[in-house]
């Protein structure tokens, strides 16, 4: 589904990715982890092109979307991302917040937007919080629409910036049940995450990145279980 | 006491239709700061969307744009608005001083309110920019369905601030032989031999600006509702 080659990524002189190619399949589940400044964030945001590689190509659905002139607006629609802090829009309800992409871009009329929004909200026990602000939403709750607010555009894929890192602990549990579940209908998924239980859980394959690389990558009983790389087993052992 | 001051009402206000001039001179700086504020948003709105979008994409026609509008902005807040009035007046296309102060006066207040809007601009998480485009919205609808909303409330205070200075500069519009509000008075004054057309112009401006105030705070009331937590 998505295929990368060869991705860089410079900030001026700083090299954040240095030549990573790498295949997510259809339906796949990917755990990306790693020590921070690792470029695992610059890579999940490089895959919708949140960041502009420097280098390389990434091809979606038979496209390099990396090259100029591709349509990116069109492509972000099938990508959903989950951000670590949310990014609800403050100005909007809750409900609004999830119609807003849809109706905007004319995938539904206002009134099957609204239909489809508070299904979404229902599923994730947020019903009576759709004509309510994001400022009135717990973090946990915040984090939860944000991902039916991705999931409202029928993405084909989804990438989640450490979607828990930014909420108090006993919250993380709720926000991962609504992950886990989106993982369960088989959607593709690319994670970045500190989680090293879910990812272990959900992920069907762990990739390990270090200074701009995938160093490691393996099934995550066999990556945490066995681990190879030097600096993997280091990064392991101070976070399990 | 009571008398003296009757009666220089009377000279101020009613005696030869006065009252009339100062509805003449009060429409004038109306005209003129409505008028203005309307361009001065829309100018302004302009120079600081340029601005934001060439610090986001940095092609050489942005960037080149952008240098035209700081230009702009230094020109317009480094040199006095009566000057700016009267070197307009004698361009020989405003003979009128209204149709000159109207269009002085909305280029001059374009610059405030541009850096108004790009502070509320810069205001803005990336992170919510980044939200809209991750959904699939072009740059433009992101500025416009997410961006500029949340700008424009975190501004409101600010951009009061500037139509209240704008509505009481329009004083100066005198100077190109504008018959607004304060030179009519002064006029009249002129008649009357005493301050008393200087202090009912001071009590309208007054009025009006405690207006726009009240406004200013109930458009906020209204805009707070997403505040509350």
């Amino acid at each position: 589904m998505i295929e990368v080659k060869n991705l860089e990524k410079t900030f001026g002189e700083l090299k954040v990715l240095r030549g990573i190619t790498e295949t997510i399949n259809d339906g796949e589940k990917v755990a990306i982890i790693g020590p921070s400044g690792s470029g695992k964030s610059t890579f999940l945001r490089c895959l919708n092109l949140l960041e502009r590689p420097t280098g390389g190509e990434i091809w979606f659905n038979g496209q390099n979307i990396a090259a100029k002139g591709c349509d990116i607006d069109s492509v972000r629609r099938h990508m959903g991302m989950v951000f670590q802090h949310f990014n609800l829009f403050p100005h909007l309800t809750i409900r609004d917040n999830i119609t807003l992409a849809p109706i905007n871009l004319k995938l539904y009329t206002p009134a099957q937007a609204k239909e489809k929004a508070d299904a979404l909200l229902e599923r994730i026990g947020l019903s009576d919080k759709a004509d309510t602000y994001p400022a009135m939403l717990s973090g946990g709750q915040k984090q939860r629409v944000a991902i039916v607010r991705a999931l409202a555009m029928n993405p084909q894929v989804m990438l989640f910036d450490e979607p828990t890192s930014a909420l108090d602990p006993e919250m993380v549990g709720e926000v991962l049940d609504v992950i886990r579940e989106v993982a369960e209908e088989g959607m593709t998924m690319v994670i970045v995450t500190h989680e090293m239980g879910f990812a272990r859980e959900v992920a069907g394959r762990v990739l390990f990145m270090d200074e701009g690389l995938i160093v490691e990558q393996n099934t995550p009983d066999q990556l945490f279980g066995n681990p190879q790389n030097e600096r993997l087993q280091s990064f392991l052992s101070k976070v399990l | 006491m009571f008398e003296k001051l009757l009666q220089d009402l009377y000279g101020a206000v009613i005696r030869e239709n006065r009252w009339q001039l100062y509805l003449e001179g009060l429409k004038n700086t109306l005209l003129i700061a409505g008028i203005a504020c309307l361009i001065g948003i829309l100018i302004g709105l302009v120079v600081a969307l340029v601005k934001f979008v060439a610090a986001a994409r940095p092609s050489p026609l942005w960037k080149a744009a952008a240098k035209v509008m700081n230009a702009y902005t230094t020109i317009i807040r480094g040199t006095p608005i009566i000057v700016q009035l009267l070197i307009l007046y004698n361009l020989s296309y405003f003979t009128e001083g209204l149709y000159a102060s109207i269009i002085g006066f909305g280029i001059n207040s374009g610059a405030y309110v541009s850096e108004i809007f790009r502070s509320g601009l810069n205001s803005i998480d990336i992170g919510q920019q980044e939200a809209g485009r991750s959904l699939g919205l072009s740059l433009g609808q992101t500025m416009k369905l997410i961006v500029l909303p949340q700008a424009v409330k975190n501004t409101l205070p600010a951009l009061f601030n500037e139509f209240i200075a704008l509505l009481k500069e329009t004083s100066v519009a005198g100077y190109i032989a504008v018959r607004d509000l304060t030179k009519v008075a002064d006029g009249i004054r002129g008649r009357t031999f005493n301050s008393t057309p200087l202090y009912l112009a001071a009590v309208v401006y007054l009025i009006m600006v405690v207006g726009l105030a009240a406004l200013q705070k109930r458009i906020e009331r209204r805009l707070a509702r997403s505040d509350r937590g």
